[in-house]
């Protein structure tokens, strides 16, 4: 019991001091890390852009979509949409869907 | 009452003691913590300092920047126009400490490749693992006759945004109704390839609303230019007979300027202004060729993955000052690069290797206050460069209605208060 309250404990001090864990910045899927460039982290940034950070990933998707496909009327995220993959797209979606405040 | 040790309290002291015991062990298993140096606090160095911390805060980062305020160019063009102040371009470094980024208010003066250490301006020594040089740019005062530092405070360039931006502005204001203003831009590479057509415009708008008998020349030594043809349909539309474009092959190249006399010389004929901004050609920040980081353009070859320099091992260059490709010299792109690099240098700290990056770039410029058009790309890493990402990027339509002008003139500023809070918030 003490020697497994012992490992995990470690464990958790590990991953707390360690490089951020899954889904953090060191995770950040490619392309991903561009798009805070333009979309706000915090809610404090005074801006009508859609915020991605804890996002509906299937929202994103549908989105980025719609921009690709030029079914969603845009300004530059239809020239942005088109350089990603649907799978590329999917793992941004998956990824920004996984980020907290 | 002394209440019995929770289950939280227990492995609170369990860990503090599991993690001194093992403490030799995770150096081993997940490499051991680095020192980080980053030179120059623009929009690249700022944001590589903070995202590597986020990414692994067993980094020590520290960020060298001579300046306690950064200003940003991107809306300095308002500023020289009257339309904004310079103090709403102007960010302090005081937030950086949310993240534990170290500052060394100081300048670098000397990279030591070999024992991996920062001299600075102040004889203090930064050792590091990886070096991250952000200089962005340095006017070339060797490659426009007559063009010196001194001549600067007659014909600003105003591309280093501060009092150089104030200094074009009181000289804008202060000319008569019917003066000529003359703009000199520069062969590319260069900071901001739209730059200079935003800046024409936003005179443009200025001396259209308060001095209309004016006239603006803009000398150029190209015969292309970014968004050329978005911004020739503006000028026709906002500003005819006001604004005249002179390219390369009519005769644009200033060759010399006079400052006494005011004039900026061509090979077809000399151009005397009441005001005159030469947009000067540019290098990598100093630091970079003290460092050994820049070839013979001026510039720094990287690696497109990592970012390391092509000629220094360890040694990284971001923004401005790094050959990135079909990548534009821009804050957007400086901001992107350095969340990549940050990401890289984290891993090869760690041992690993970097993951292959993909960029963006979105440059907005404003032809007038309320008419906006943009520039996007997506980038990856091709032949030992960053290339274009086909069938993507690309400008606005030539036929945009006028609210989609207005839609893109507001993204530009939402775009800059979201980068800097970013960058600086």
């Amino acid at each position: 019991m003490t020697r497994t309250c012992m490992l995990t404990a470690a464990v958790l001090v590990l991953a707390s001091i360690g490089p951020a864990s899954a889904a953090g910045p060191a995770d950040a899927p490619p392309g991903a890390a561009s798009c805070s460039g333009c979309h706000p982290a915090a809610r404090v940034a005074d801006t009508s852009m859609s915020r991605l950070i804890g996002g509906d990933p299937a929202t994103i998707v549908t989105a980025m979509q719609g921009f690709k496909s030029g079914q969603l009327p845009g300004t530059v995220m239809g020239r942005i949409a088109k350089g990603f993959s649907d799978d590329e797209i999917k793992a941004i979606a998956a990824w920004y869907g996984a980020q907290k405040d | 009452m002394r209440q019995p040790t929770s289950r939280r309290e227990f492995l609170k002291k369990a860990a503090a003691g599991a993690s001194a015991a093992l403490l030799p062990m995770p150096a081993i298993a997940q490499g051991a913590p680095g020192r980080v140096v980053v030179v120059g606090g623009g929009f690249a160095g700022a944001t590589c300092a903070r995202f590597i911390r986020r990414i692994d805060p067993r980094i020590d980062v520290t960020l060298v920047e001579a300046s306690p305020t950064f200003t940003a160019c991107p809306f300095s063009n308002n500023v020289i126009a009257g339309m904004r102040e310079l103090r709403a371009q102007q960010f302090g470094y005081d937030k950086l400490a949310n993240d534990r980024v170290t500052l060394a208010m100081s300048s670098a003066s000397a990279v030591d490749a070999q024992a991996r250490a920062v001299t600075l301006a102040n004889n203090s020594r930064l050792p590091y693992d990886r070096l991250v040089l952000a200089p962005g740019i340095d006017i070339r005062w060797d490659a426009l006759p007559g063009y010196t530092e001194a001549a600067s405070e007659r014909m600003p360039h105003a591309w280093r945004a501060g009092e150089q931006t104030l200094l074009l502005r009181r000289q804008l204001e202060a000319m008569e109704d019917g003066g000529t203003v003359v703009i000199s831009a520069p062969a590319n590479p260069f900071r901001c390839p739209p730059g200079p057509y935003e800046r024409a415009s936003l005179i443009a708008y200025y001396l259209k609303t308060k001095k209309p008998k004016s006239k603006l020349i803009v000398l150029d030594a190209k015969d292309a230019f970014s968004k050329q043809r978005l911004f020739q349909d503006a000028w026709k539309q906002l500003y005819p007979g006001l604004l005249e474009w002179v390219s390369l092959s009519t005769g644009g190249k200033v060759t010399s300027v006079d400052v006494p006399n005011m004039t900026l010389v061509t090979d077809f004929g000399r151009h005397k202004a009441n005001v005159a901004n030469v947009i000067p050609p540019q290098k990598a920040g100093r630091i970079a060729e003290a460092a050994g980081a820049t070839d013979r353009t001026g510039w720094c070859p990287v690696d497109p993955v990592s970012f390391e320099s092509k000629q220094q091992p360890n040694i990284h260059v971001i923004g401005d000052a790094a050959i990135m490709g079909a990548m534009p010299k821009s804050a957007f792109s400086a901001n992107a690069q350095a969340k990549v690099c940050a990401a890289a240098v984290a891993k090869l700290i760690g041992g690993g290797k970097p993951d292959e990056p993909r960029l963006i770039n979105t440059c907005y410029s404003l032809v007038a206050p309320d008419y906006g058009i943009s520039v996007a790309g997506v980038y990856r890493p091709a032949d030992g460069q960053l290339k274009d990402v086909e069938g993507a990027g690309g400008v606005s339509p030539a036929d945009a209605p006028g609210a989609a002008r207005v839609a893109e003139a507001n993204f530009a500023n939402g775009w800059f208060k979201t980068i800097t809070e970013e960058v600086f918030g």
